[in-house]
């Protein structure tokens, strides 16, 4: 078989820069999924720090009993906000981010499949974000008469209708995240059509690397599940504009409805939120125990069995909101069943581990911490399935921690992973290493403190969304040490953007590939030229970088 | 300065589906859950009105529509084959008589609902049946309305010449979205005119 | 033999639970009291889900330390070494490993569903016994209403039931409802928690081992003061419990008039009465025996019965009470009474005369 080499660029490929104007301008209109990639993280990361300042001061609050450093109604708006921010504006946008950038350049495609549809969904979710937040400046006044949402990220009715919730904090909630979804609806059509569509010559289905697999999941998973959400919201707009009674319980309509509504794309919701994780961690794991993926197939099915399974365990969010026993049994057991593929992939990279030769920078140290942590919350979500001691567990800070240890431990661990991992490649530049331990370390002792401990006033009886406490529960101790650790996250956050900044220009330059990776994304310059490819990659195998660098024992020899 | 060797393994392009037919099919996933969660209400709320007008008491099978609306998938068919045939003027003609077709069922929704409103007093906010029956009807002819306009544009372009055989993909793209259409009024004509009354 | 390992494994699983408790309890340094831990269990319901708990928490346990260890082992064992320059070997799967590691976990979540689904049908379909005492409560933004049918009895706020278990014992079945959004009645000491819908009747069940008050709140979010919903629980001896429903079905005493009442300037509880009757407050409250009959806040016929105001906001004292009906946003801002502009003689007048509703 004739080799053909092609030369690739190794700086950054040099443009004439243009006026400051005509850069911004660049930007604004741009369709190119790598600027798109970077806009929406760039955003979510500004938010991540918005949302965790009102973490931040809802700790301060409830650092010891009785405080008043904010009034009811503004830690209601704050945990509400924190929430909804957190999930739909860090979360999915941070990830739809990364889906963006990657997506074509490990596909070997020159962009995603419909670009200006990319273009439309980013600013679509992004202008709603903004349109949240408006709710701030919308005035202040009677609790929930126009200012910031404060009926939690889950808007529960009949709370959220004219007659509990009037003026029109509600209505910014409702459509801002309605319009968000919108944007992650075109988002997630665009990710099927170029997984499906546009893979270069040679990369069959069971070739692709595994995070396109995931991301194609992730995205007909948002399909499924926002969708609900999306009619719920029309359905409560309605009620609360067109007289409807959907959820106006003093006309005969029913609150329940509105909860398994919210539940059918809330839980869903949280895998599309864990999915991406998971497709991190199978590109990176591997190159830093220097090992293929142990299990592709059982990765593969694992990961599209969690999506199937994820759509039927809803109402495990519901168990005391008075199901028969049946009902409760069915959403146990379907809940508890999420955990055997869950577990398989758990295990797959324990395998991948084992016999390798493990390298502990920091986007692995990210990864390891990941392990263990979402481990944990893996069996802190069994606790919570089994719907009998639920009855007890359900909305105390149990609930908070784990649903915690699996969106910070688990998810942001990751997404710091793969920023460290893949910011050289958007960049051209290295992150720092010791600040990243730095970054790390504070992290995992913040972390920690936080959420280990935060399981124990859920134990010892503290419910959710409570601004304040009594001298007498006897939670107080671990609330300001779960306070602390806040506090100490925050530290860990700033150093890191300060990294990124800093590094952004001194860092080492950091070359194709600075990982010694086998994915097409490191075969071009860092970062990409706009095209990404000079020339159409083919493919024999799911590792071409790894068949390149050892033509003596290819994976295509296994294909 | 870095170089790479791709190799020359299997040269040929795998088949891929057409991006445009991936992509409507996702938007149909995507419009299905939302109008399922529309039925569940409706189905959910059948029979729990304690006042106000019933399915039974005002509900008239709109069948002349209901043929109208599901025959012009029949006559979209028939206007996908003529485009990529080539065959123009064809095209046109049953173009416009699938227009023509939903905008005749449309006519029909807007006249039951002056029925309803003007002489059953029945609104969104009557009662639970008033608000599901709104909602559910009034999503399924939002996207008749949806898909007309879209199908105005593309009339409009070949009635200037623009639109030309090598576009058969695109039309068969927006053929894929009236046929979901369709299929919604099937599933909405069922729930309503016949599980409902 | 199997009487003598029951014995053992018994006596090993409460020695467990003490040291679960103990470590769950160690960071606690005011000791709270009443006890509003899961782990303190003094009713059938919380018992049998406790022991569940301890079941699942068990084997959780073993799985976390089991792959903890591998991964802690593999991270040491296979770290890169300075001396490596070559990739591992490459593995990409195994079938039997697979299967074994898709099976054991099928088998696990077989058995800890198994072990639910007997607790949980035991608990939420445990059959009615005649005897049982039948409470309804009903949520509000902010307080608790409860009905008892069998005594024709409305209370708010304070839940007085008798002890469930033992020979005199009479469980207390409760029906749930919400007259506005949704809430949930929890005492982690007596059972789980059940939501409390607008529109809808669930049903739970409790059965006290022990007289004494027990403690817990409500717990679904329901609005600006969701954390000063308050629960109090008052489990009383049959004797105790007889002679409070004899005290709530009392009718309230017509005061005795005084001269001054007329000008309405003495304070005293008969002039009270009086300005009490001419405001809004009758619109919202009820005094069984007079003209105030409104339902949309507590009950007030016994409001000395209780311990406690506006849902265990505060202590149920004169100077308390004062204050509250002069401005309820002193102490739970975002409560739903509103602060009526009476003059401060008024609101002692007023206060004189509820001091009368015992």
């Amino acid at each position: 078989m004739a080799e053909t080499t092609i030369p690739i660029p190794s700086g950054a490929v040099t443009s004439e820069r243009g006026t400051y104007l005509e850069t911004i301008h660049s930007w604004i209109v741009t369709v190119d999924h790598k600027k798109l990639g970077i806009m929406y993280i760039v955003y979510a990361l500004l938010f991540l720090v918005v949302a965790g300042v009102e973490a931040l001061l809802m700790r301060i609050q409830l650092s010891a009993p009785n405080l008043h450093f904010l009034s009811p109604q503004t830690f209601n708006r704050m945990f509400t906000m924190h929430g909804t921010t957190m999930v739909f504006l860090v979360g999915m946008m941070i990830l739809f981010g990364f889906g963006n950038y990657l997506i074509p350049l490990m596909i070997g495609a020159r962009d995603m499949a419909f670009p200006r549809l990319n273009a439309f969904s980013f600013w679509l979710s992004a202008f709603a974000g903004l349109l949240l937040y408006f709710s701030f400046i919308g005035g202040s006044g009677l609790p929930g008469t126009g200012t910031a949402p404060d009926v939690g990220w889950f808007a529960y009715a009949p709370l959220t209708e004219r007659a509990f919730s009037p003026g029109h904090t509600i209505d910014y909630w409702t459509v801002a995240i309605l319009a968000n979804g919108i944007g992650s609806i075109g988002t997630s059509i665009n990710i099927i059509a170029t997984v499906f569509c546009m893979r270069c010559k040679g990369m069959t289905l069971m070739r692709l690397p595994l995070l396109a697999w995931i991301y194609a999941t992730m995205s007909f998973l948002t399909l499924l599940a926002i969708s609900p959400l999306t009619a719920a919201q029309a359905m409560l707009m309605m009620d609360r504009y067109l007289g409807a009674h959907f959820f106006d319980t003093q006309a005969g309509g029913s609150a329940i409805l509105w909860a398994h509504f919210f539940w059918i794309f809330g839980h869903p919701e949280v895998y599309v939120l864990v999915l991406p994780a998971f497709g991190f961690a199978n590109e990176i794991i591997p190159v830093f125990s220097r090992k293929a993926i142990f299990g592709y197939p059982a990765m593969v099915s694992a990961s599209v069995g969690i999506a199937f399974i994820s759509l039927s365990v809803w109402a495990h969010h519901m168990f005391t909101i008075g199901m028969t026993s049946y009902g409760n049994a069915f959403f146990t057991l379907s809940t508890m069943l999420v955990s055997v593929p869950t577990g398989i992939k758990i295990f797959n990279w324990l395998a991948t581990l084992w016999g390798g030769r493990i390298r502990f920078q920091t986007p692995m140290l990210f990864a390891i911490g990941f392990l263990f942590q979402f481990l944990i919350a893996g069996l802190t979500g069994i606790m919570l399935s089994v719907s009998a001691w639920d009855w007890q567990l359900h909305n105390t800070y149990f609930v908070v921690a784990h649903f915690h240890y699996v969106l910070v431990g688990a998810i942001i661990f990751m997404i710091f992973s793969a920023l460290y991992y893949w910011y050289p490649k958007m960049t051209g530049r290295m992150l720092d290493e010791r600040m990243g331990k730095w970054h790390f370390w504070l992290m995992v002792i913040g972390f920690h403190m936080t959420f280990d401990l935060m399981h124990i006033p859920g134990l010892l009886g503290m419910p959710r969304w409570i601004y304040t406490y009594g001298a007498d529960r006897g939670w107080g101790t671990l609330n300001m040490l779960v306070s602390i650790g806040g506090f100490v996250q925050g530290i860990a956050i700033l150093i890191f953007v300060f990294n990124m900044v800093w590094s952004y220009f001194k860092g080492p330059h950091a070359g194709p590939d600075p990982w010694d990776a086998w994915t097409l994304e490191w075969s071009t310059a860092s970062p990409p030229p706009s095209y990404n490819f000079s020339a159409e990659p083919v493919v024999a195998s799911r590792r071409p970088l790894w068949d390149l660098k050892h033509p003596e024992d290819p994976d295509s020899a296994f294909d | 300065m870095g170089s790479a060797a791709i190799q020359h393994g299997q040269a040929t392009q795998e088949w891929q589906p057409s991006k445009g037919t991936i992509g409507m099919t996702c938007l149909i996933l995507a419009e299905s859950a939302i109008f399922t969660i529309f039925v569940v209400a409706y189905l959910f709320y059948i029979g729990r009105d304690t006042s106000g007008p019933t399915p039974k008491q005002v509900l008239e099978i709109p069948w002349f529509y209901s043929v109208c609306l599901l025959s012009s998938s029949l006559f979209i068919v028939l206007a996908e084959h003529a485009i990529e045939h080539g065959k123009m003027v064809a095209f046109r003609i049953w173009w416009l008589v699938t227009m023509t077709l939903g905008a005749i069922f449309l006519y029909g929704t807007a006249a039951e609902w002056r029925k309803l409103i003007v002489e059953d007093h029945l609104t969104i906010s009557t009662n639970l049946f008033g608000t599901t029956y709104y909602a559910l009807v009034g999503l399924h002819a939002s996207h008749v309305i949806a898909g007309l306009l879209m199908m105005t544009v593309t009339a409009v372009f070949s009635l200037t010449g623009a639109l030309k055989p090598a576009h058969a993909r695109r039309v068969k793209t927006l053929a894929l979205y009236w046929h979901f259409v369709d299929a919604v009024w099937i599933v909405v004509f069922t729930v309503v005119y016949w599980i409902g009354r | 033999m199997d009487s003598e390992l029951r014995v053992k494994s018994s006596v090993f699983i409460r020695r467990l639970k003490l040291a679960a408790t103990a470590l769950v309890l160690w960071p606690v340094t005011a000791a709270a009291s009443p006890s509003t831990s899961i782990f303190s269990t003094l009713s059938t319901p919380a018992r049998e889900v406790n022991g569940l708990a301890f079941f699942v928490l068990g084997i959780t346990a073993a799985i976390f330390v089991a792959v903890s260890a591998l991964l802690i082992y593999a991270l040491i064992k296979f770290r890169a070494r300075p001396e490596d320059t070559a990739e591992p070997a490459q593995v990409f799967g195994s079938m039997q490993i697979e299967i074994s590691w898709t099976i054991i976990p099928i088998l696990i979540v077989t058995v800890l569903f198994l072990g639910t689904a007997r607790v949980l049908f035991s608990v939420q379909d445990a059959p009615k016994p005649a005897s049982a005492l039948d409470v309804t409560a009903v949520g509000h933004q902010f307080w608790w209403e409860y009905h008892y049918p069998q005594y024709n009895i409305t209370a708010a706020n304070e839940l007085h039931i008798p002890v469930g278990q033992g020979a005199t014992g009479r469980v207390t079945y409760l029906k749930l409802t919400s007259a506005d959004v949704i809430h949930s009645f929890w005492i982690p000491q007596l059972g789980g928690k059940t939501d409390m819908l607008p529109n809808r009747v669930n049903e739970m069940w409790i059965d006290p081992a022990k007289p004494g008050l027990y403690l817990g709140q409500c717990g679904q979010f329901c609005g600006t003061q969701h954390a000063k919903m308050l629960l109090r629980v008052s489990v009383d001896t049959p004797e105790q419990f007889a002679a409070w429903v004899a005290g709530q079905q009392k009718s309230v005493a017509p005061l005795a008039v005084s001269a001054a009442t007329s000008t309405n300037d003495a304070v005293d509880a008969p002039t009270g009465q009086k300005v009490f009757e001419q405001q809004a407050c009758i619109n919202c409250h009820t005094v069984s025996g007079t003209v105030a009959n409104g339902r949309f806040g507590p009950d007030l016929t016994h409001l000395m019965s209780r311990a406690t105001l506006a849902a265990g906001a505060m202590n149920n004292t004169p100077e308390n009470l004062k204050g509250w009906i002069t401005n309820p946003d002193d102490y739970k801002t975002g409560s739903l009474m509103p602060a009526m502009h009476l003059t401060g003689k008024q609101y002692a007048q007023i206060t004189a005369y509820l001091q009368t509703l015992k």
